[in-house]
């Protein structure tokens, strides 16, 4: 049974990134003839000799005329074990608020940098980025191992140096792979340069990686999504609550509670077209019926009655603020939307400001700008139902909506209720 | 007990998810259907989203005038089983009254006078969300689309100002005149489709199986003779064992050569193939690199 991974890359400028997914794709025959031709006469127009794979990825036209890539883009490919889909976040100005984007639905990052520099500031602010947004695993691709004679003490010490770095976050599962992207060692086919190197190569880590047990299948929650009452012949008294699963596994027979109101019920069926089923976890889609005629509607959450979120209007959280328009500051007002819940917030304070080079706190700041990320708290008008993010990336996170461009202007991951 | 979804229960519960969230939010959606498989699965999963209601939303047919007989009676048929209301936004009407010139040539393609007739749909029913069965893997510009692409009142897309997207939080907030395009099956791929559509025993139009067809050769494609197609000089109809890999004008649709006559033989073929669907059938796509970024800009679909 194949499931899907979900990953982003990041990398500065130069450091391959473009090539290393070209070179992935390519390598599993994800081409296709016309995508290949079309590379080529495009790599001959820019004088380059054979074709340049990273102009597989190069997408509109603005980026072909500057030569960059602007936004994230997702690209996909799959294996017999696998289907990939890559969040493709380009490495530079913009940088933060895009791979915050592409990192948000990833299960696994992939940060590129070239062995001949080493551990540069881009690399760690990839990486704590790929930890803020609590990405489950994290590679390193040393890329251009070539340049370096495949060296591998090159490569342990650039790994030393990362990993040095890393003990500072809060990464679980951390992988090094050696690497050449454009001579393509150690992507899809193992190295014939570096016989010291006895890990996976980058394609057979990402089929083999674990994720089943990344998601969250303890806490049971359900945010109500919409209300479906047929009000035909057949299905005369149906009420079924459409959502998708955001933790746990539910059953029919289980007890669950309502919020906000409180009320307890047990879940009759879990329907689907295909018919009832057994039971339902995340991220399945279903509909729930329950024993009792409850009133409920859009923007409530189902829970166990001994296992239940945080019900609080005073949010502590970290914010990436994505837009130059505006500074987030307190007292400025914002939509927010959590869940299946849209609400308006209040900024509070923020607490501190963080450098995301150094990792240092700047408690005197009292603004975030664009691509600035700190830790603020945020009033809202009505109650929300919220997780830890660590805990759980669906109940744990939001986004803040500009009342006035309607623009999606923040990204936020709960730490817990404000004091 | 381990919980985990197939890739194909993953995408489609992903693709109900989106359905949900626009029908929740949107006053006046409309699913965009052209009889194609995309379309079809995408009507599926709407059936999916709302059973045991029905689809809460109408479904909308830019009508070239330049359709396959089979398709059209596919749609009515399959319309009136899921019990969904139809809009037609026609082509040949707007040409009729000569509110569109069809453009010159022998065959013309009718490709860039469906955006103005989908636009003016859009503006005569007020829709403020439109459900498109694009996918990223289709092309290099959509592959940087968001699920929820904003449009402003002229229907255009502006790839250097899209907001951002994360989690499976989406912003549907617009003001009057403005709408969002919506894609449910952004991140299945042509392969998954086909999947999908073996996995659920999915009835489609009969031409993207293998048949007889009479067909003229046409800038190295092979297009199907018939009522719009006029023979240039020289050109010569022969009969062919064909089928086709996507579905859109007559004139501009091109068919392959094909002996895949069934679900599993047609999976085998895609999944063995060396040209992208777009690149092997569509003449409109193919007329520079550049050329669905601009349609798009335009308010294509
Ligand atoms: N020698 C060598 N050059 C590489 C390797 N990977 C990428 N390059 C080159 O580095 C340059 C930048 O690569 P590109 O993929 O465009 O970088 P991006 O900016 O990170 O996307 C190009 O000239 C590539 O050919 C590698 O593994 N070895």
């Amino acid at each position: 049974m194949a499931e899907i991974l979900r990953f982003a890359t990041a990398g500065s400028v130069d450091d391959g990134k473009s090539t290393l997914i070209g070179r992935l794709l390519y390598d599993t025959k994800t081409i296709f003839q016309d995508q290949m031709d079309a590379v080529e006469k495009a790599s001959e127009n820019l004088g380059s000799e054979g074709p340049n794979l990273a102009l597989l990825t190069d997408g509109l036209r603005a980026e072909r005329e500057q030569g960059i890539t602007i936004d994230v883009a997702y690209r996909y490919f799959a294996t017999p074990k696998r289907k990939f889909i890559i969040a493709d976040t380009p490495g530079h100005i913009q940088y933060t608020r895009n791979m915050v984007t592409g990192a948000s639905t990833a299960d696994l990052a992939i940060v590129l940098l070239d062995a001949r520099k080493g551990v540069v500031e881009q690399s760690k602010r990839h990486a704590f980025l790929a930890s803020l947004l609590r990405i489950p695993h994290l590679v390193l691709a040393v890329n251009k191992m070539d340049l370096v004679d495949y060296s591998e003490e090159q490569f342990n010490k650039v790994a030393d140096e990362f990993r040095e770095f890393a003990t500072r976050l809060d990464i679980s599962d951390l992988t090094f792979i050696p690497v050449s992207a454009l001579m393509g060692d150690n992507v899809v086919d193992r190295s014939e340069h570096m016989e010291w190197y006895d890990g996976p190569t980058l394609l057979t880590h990402l089929e083999q990686v674990h994720i089943a047990s990344d998601r969250n299948m303890i806490d049971v929650r359900f945010p109500v999504q919409y209300v479906l009452r047929p009000q035909t012949e057949e299905y005369h008294d149906f009420r079924g609550f459409a959502g998708t699963v955001a933790g746990g596994v539910m059953k029919p027979g289980d007890e669950v509670m309502v919020l906000p109101s409180g009320f307890t019920s047990r879940i009759a069926t879990i329907e689907t077209l295909d018919g009832p089923v057994a039971e339902a976890f995340a991220p399945m889609a279903v509909t729930v019926t329950l024993d009792d005629e409850i009133d409920i509607s859009r923007g409530d959450m189902l829970c166990r009655p001994n296992n239940q979120p945080d019900v609080t209007q005073d949010l502590d959280a970290m914010i990436c603020w994505m837009t130059s328009d505006a500074k987030f500051e307190p007292r400025m007002k914002l939509a927010i939307k959590h869940t299946t819940r849209t609400a308006r917030v209040m900024v509070k304070e923020v607490n501190y400001r963080l450098d995301i080079n150094t990792l240092h706190r700047d408690e005197e700041s009292e603004v975030l700008e664009l691509n600035e990320i700190g830790r603020v708290t945020l009033r809202s008008t009505q109650p929300l139902f919220i997780d830890e993010y660590r805990r759980n990336r669906t109940t744990g996170s939001f986004i803040l909506i500009d009342e006035h461009t309607n623009t999606t202007v923040g990204a936020g991951m709960i730490l817990g209720v404000a004091e | 007990m381990a919980y985990e979804l197939s890739h194909l229960r993953e995408l489609e519960a992903e693709s109900i998810h989106i359905f949900r969230e626009v029908a929740s939010e949107f006053e006046r959606p409309a699913l965009m259907f052209s009889g194609g498989k995309d379309s079809i699965v995408m009507l599926r999963l709407a059936e999916k989203a709302f059973h045991p209601c029905k689809i809460p939303f109408p479904v909308l047919h830019v009508d070239t005038g330049h359709n396959f007989p089979e398709v059209i009676e596919f749609r009515d048929r399959r319309l009136a089983e899921v019990g969904a209301r139809l809009i037609v936004g026609s082509v040949q009407e707007r040409i009729d009254n000569g509110s569109l010139k069809e453009e010159p040539g022998l065959n013309p393609s009718r490709n860039q006078l469906q955006t103005p007739v989908l636009l003016e749909s859009i503006e005569e029913n007020e829709f403020d969300a439109l459900f498109g069965g694009a996918r990223r893997d289709e092309e290099k510009a959509r592959a940087k689309e968001r699920v929820y692409s904003f449009r402003d009142d002229f229907g255009q897309w502006d790839p250097k100002n899209q907001r951002p997207e994360l989690w499976s939080l989406y912003n549907g907030r617009i003001r009057k005149g403005e709408h969002i395009r919506v894609f449910p099956i952004s991140n299945w791929t042509e392969l998954d489709i086909w999947q999908y559509i073996e996995a659920e025993k999915i009835e489609i139009p009969e031409i993207y199986y293998s048949h007889q067809r009479e067909v003229v050769e046409r800038d190295g494609m092979l297009i199907a003779t018939g009522p719009f197609n006029t023979l240039a000089d020289g050109e010569k109809a022969y009969t062919e064992t064909v089928r086709y890999r996507t579905i859109g004008c007559m004139t501009v649709t091109g068919a392959v050569e094909s002996d895949a006559d069934d679900i599993a033989k047609v999976i085998a073929e895609v999944a063995g193939t060396r040209i992208t669907e777009r690149g092997a059938t569509r003449a409109d796509d193919r007329v520079s690199e550049a050329a669905m970024e601009d349609r798009k800009k335009e308010g294509y679909f």
